[in-house]
């Protein structure tokens, strides 16, 4: 039925330029490439369903309604569809823009709704310190096994349901955070060559800063040198994907406020979503005078890791990871492969590791039902992909699935046996470059 | 239009009726499911349906045809809704019937070469299912990996290979439809041979839903070649390029794929896909070949010289799979490389006999010139299927006006040369308008005579191909 709402006067969606709402022909290539329309077969659940609506809003023939609401959090957010799409068409600026609409016309409001997105947009990945703060804190719940206790107590109980299903599955939390692991300037053995930036990112800075390390031990070995500012915080892709813009320019500024990028030869990350995000800060901060320039210089300096590891033509480590060959998967992270058309370089780096012997997963773009909080607000939708995921890995009887993203990595990780190790590329690479070191060293 | 009255033919009790035969789930009338289904792959025309019902089985199609013709509601039958020529845009008010759950392979019979399966069958997923066999089922439309088969067969989908391997009509061997008075009929057979009365089901391929609904489509295949030869040949006109083709053609060499690119899709392709093109080619044409291991090696090696002395500027001959994906891309990429140059992006598919083909690529660009617009043109130079692509933009009411003059020059054109306005993607609405043009008056009315004989009260997909009447 149609919900009637009164809407306030647009404020996202109307911002959008014509053309890119216009710019989808509705020839339907994107169709068998969207988990949901997959799933369901309807068009509203397709990209170009989604779109039509967005562009009804746009035309006064449709109101932000409720249902539209729920469906672009029905949208995983994969991007699936912009590889797919001949025309072009920029579905995460219509995407960002959609949320937003429906968050700035409340239509999705509850109460507990509100209470979380507050907690978690803005404060828990608004504030670094106070995620810091939290992380430590659960560092010591999971390390003195409260944790146990709690979960034999039914404690859990008096959280939310989505939340409860998924503490068992909460990442474990590192003792060493990834400012306790990496020096502010860190300069390379050999000559260097380039001066690079490090983001450490949020998740991956408490959960993976290990891999972190790795990075920068990479970036080493290949003759850069390494910033890592100390206060970096969330980039703000999380606020982007989940309807609040205006948050994520704050965290854009203050992330750009961190780095001289006059000094630095590129800006380096890790993770895919933030990459994808970090990526467009100049159409972000476009209408900001103080920061638009800045934003742009930015955007052409952030690279992924493997990006910039190729580009530079790094040096293929002598190191063999394992004796006998070791069977290596790779799961393509939306984020990376969608987001930002980098596929071949991943695979380049898991190949010059001697001892690394690559099978290709099937379906190995798809997603695996990550997709930022996806697996918290849609549970059910989440766990089909990673199901689908999982028995695409183990077919390949791969020991090892490589993969270049937190959120895809704790996905994969909670649904393949203790068998599979999930591992980030440039992790595998840092290991070879040490496994050499110790050999010269004998 | 028909005579229908939408606002009380589809009413509550109507909604509660179609619930009651297909399900509630299965049938949507939410505003927001409304306007996704307004429209198909054709640039600029939607319109609003009063619901769209999604059946799971032939006799539930069959129940709701019963009860649309009982309520003389009309009907709009839809598959994947990827057609370009606005075939599937709902009548306003009407029922959208479609039909993507019927989804079913029902059966591969390797000792008659046929597959039988349900419309709702993605193409491609047909092709799939024949690969393991050996088999093959050669139509390749370009939206394969989505559209329907029953749109396909709606529609007599081409593709790329047409001038080896026909259309989709040269595979269809049988078909159960539903008569708009909700009667189901079987039509054809797995004979190779069979002249039992009027060949019917080849009245309802290409008939885009005007006057039946096709539920099951028996389909033939064909041994899968084994091999297969690419070749990428460069000109600096499109005579030189036409000549190579007759040349070929008259060596006896028939390819499955001879594709061309205009001077201005090879430039957009080069800027968008930097496959390296010649800077001054004029002409660009992508030639396949395939069949045995041996034969493709030497028909490769004639083309190529062919090619070469037929005033080629350069030709490239792949020399493994991947190095031949390479050299196709030029092709492939043509499409996505001119849509995102504008907002609105219009693919027409006019086709005249191969031997014309030189002409009606030269007069788009005089048409071009003359309504001072972006036209690009590649397409089929084996079947003389051009797709003069026009960039434009829809909120532009003049430049728009000017696009339709255009046509309508292209399309007496195209007569003119004894082609056919659509070679490929059907009438629909968009070339409702210049069909009598092509047919003769005689001809036109029988057209009319056999939708008034088929479907009396004009309910499925009225006002499509031609305007209908109702007999009432």
């Amino acid at each position: 039925m149609i919900t009637v709402t009164e809407n306030k006067r647009l404020k996202y969606i109307a911002d959008l330029d014509y053309s890119v709402v216009q710019q989808c022909m509705h020839c339907g290539m994107c169709l068998p490439t969207c988990p949901t329309y997959v799933e369901t077969r309807l068009e509203r659940n397709s990209p170009r369903g989604r779109i039509a609506l967005m562009r009804s809003i746009v035309d006064g023939e449709l109101e932000v309604t409720k249902e539209f609401g729920e469906e672009m959090y029905y949208c995983l957010g994969c991007l699936a569809c912009t590889t797919a799409c001949p025309a072009g068409v920029n579905y995460p600026e219509l995407f960002e823009n959609a949320r937003a609409e429906v968050e700035f016309q409340g239509v999705l409001f509850s109460p507990d709704r509100r209470f979380w997105r507050w907690l978690t947009l803005r404060q828990l990945f608004a504030k670094p310190w106070m995620l810091h703060f939290v992380g430590r804190m659960l560092w010591a719940y999971q390390a003195s096994g409260i944790c146990g206790l709690v979960r034999r107590s039914g404690l859990l109980r008096l959280i939310p349901k989505n939340f409860r299903e998924l503490e068992p599955s909460t990442p474990t939390i590192q003792r060493k955070f990834s400012t306790q692991l990496i020096e502010e300037e860190e300069a390379p053995a050999v000559s260097k060559r380039y001066r690079v930036g490090m983001l450490t990112g949020c998740v991956q800075d408490m959960v993976m800063a290990d891999v972190n390390r790795d990075t920068v031990d990479s970036l080493l070995e290949n003759g850069c040198a390494v910033d890592t500012p100390r206060d970096q915080g969330c980039c703000g892709s999380l606020h982007a994907h989940n309807g609040d813009l205006e948050q994520a320019e704050i965290q854009a500024r203050r992330l750009l406020d961190q780095f001289n990028l006059e000094d630095l030869d590129a800006v380096v990350t890790n993770a895919a979503g933030c990459g994808s995000h970090l990526k467009h800060f100049g159409a972000l901060l476009k209408k900001d005078p103080d920061y638009a320039a800045k934003a742009r210089e930015w955007d052409s300096k952030v690279r992924d890791i493997s990006e910039w590891l190729v580009e530079i033509g790094f040096r293929k480590p002598l190191g063999k990871v394992n004796s006998g060959g070791e069977k290596v998967t790779y799961h393509e992270a939306c984020h990376l492969c969608h987001g930002q058309g980098i596929s071949q370089q991943p695979r380049e780096i898991l190949r010059s590791i001697p001892g690394v012997d690559l099978v290709e997963l099937s379906d190995a773009t798809n997603c695996c039902g990550s997709a930022g909080v996806y697996n918290i607000t849609q549970p059910e939708q989440a766990g089909k992909l990673q199901r689908e995921k999982v028995a695409n890995i183990e077919a390949t009887g791969a020991t090892v699935v490589a993969t270049a993203n937190p959120g895809c990595h704790l996905q994969i990780e909670n649904g393949v046996g203790c068998d599979v190790k999930v591992k980030h590329p440039v992790s595998m690479l840092a290991a070879a470059y040490r496994k050499e070191k110790r050999e010269g060293d004998e | 239009m028909t005579s229908f009255d939408s606002s009380t033919a589809t009413g509550p009790e109507t909604i509660a009726e179609l619930c009651r035969i297909v399900g509630d789930d299965n049938v949507l009338t939410a505003l927001e499911d409304l306007i996704p289904y307004g429209f198909d792959g054709t640039a600029a025309m939607k319109e609003k349906a009063a619901c769209v019902v999604l059946p799971r089985e032939t006799g539930k199609v069959a129940e709701v045809m019963r009860f649309a013709a009982e309520k003389k509601i009309p009907v709009v039958t839809r598959g994947s809704g990827t057609g370009l020529s606005g075939g599937s845009i709902p009548v306003q008010g009407g029922i959208v019937l479609c039909l993507v759950h019927l989804n079913e392979i029902l059966e591969l019979d390797p000792a008659n070469l046929t597959i039988l399966c349900e419309v709702g069958v993605i193409t491609k997923a047909i092709d799939d299912a024949a690969l393991p066999h050996g088999l093959f089922y050669p139509p390749d439309p370009g939206s394969m990996k989505i559209s329907t088969i029953g749109g396909n067969v709606a529609n007599n989908s081409g593709g790329l290979r047409g001038l080896k391997y026909g259309v989709t009509r040269d595979y269809v061997m049988g078909m159960e439809v539903v008569s708009p008075s909700g009667d189901v009929m079987w039509l054809g057979s797995k004979c190779v041979k069979d002249v039992a009365g009027y060949s019917l089901k080849d009245l309802y391929v290409g008939s885009e839903g005007t006057l039946g609904i096709i539920t099951k489509v028996l389909l033939k295949l064909v041994p899968r070649p084994q091999a297969r030869r690419t070749l990428l040949a460069s000109y600096d006109s499109m005579e030189a390029a036409a000549r190579t083709v007759s040349k070929i053609i008259e060596n006896q060499i028939i390819p499955c794929t001879l594709e061309f690119l205009d001077r201005k899709t090879c430039r957009c392709v080069e800027d968008y896909a930097k496959v390296g093109l010649p800077t001054e080619a004029a002409a660009v044409v992508l030639i396949e070949t395939d069949g045995h291991e041996a034969v493709v090696d030497e028909e490769a090696d004639a083309m190529a010289r062919i090619a070469e002395e037929n005033g080629a500027i350069s030709v490239e001959k792949a020399r493994d799979d991947s190095h031949a994906a390479l050299l196709a891309t030029a092709r492939r990429s043509a499409f996505a490389a001119l849509a995102r140059i504008k907002p609105t992006t219009i693919l027409e598919d006019v086709t005249v006999p191969r031997s014309r083909l030189v002409e009606i690529v030269s007069y788009v660009e005089v048409v071009a010139e003359k309504y001072d617009l972006d036209i690009a043109t590649f397409g089929h130079f084996g079947d003389g299927n051009v797709h003069p692509t026009v960039l434009t933009d829809e909120t532009n009411h003049e430049e728009m006006a000017r696009v339709h003059e255009a046509f309508s020059d292209l399309f007496d054109k195209t007569i003119e040369l004894g082609g056919t306005i659509t070679g490929e993607h059907g009438v629909g609405l968009a070339k409702k308008p210049y069909l009598q043009r092509q047919f003769g008056d005689a001809s036109y009315s029988l057209l009319a005579q056999i939708k008034k004989t088929l479907d009396p009260d004009s309910l499925l997909n009225p006002g499509k191909i031609f305007e209908s009447e109702t007999s009432s």
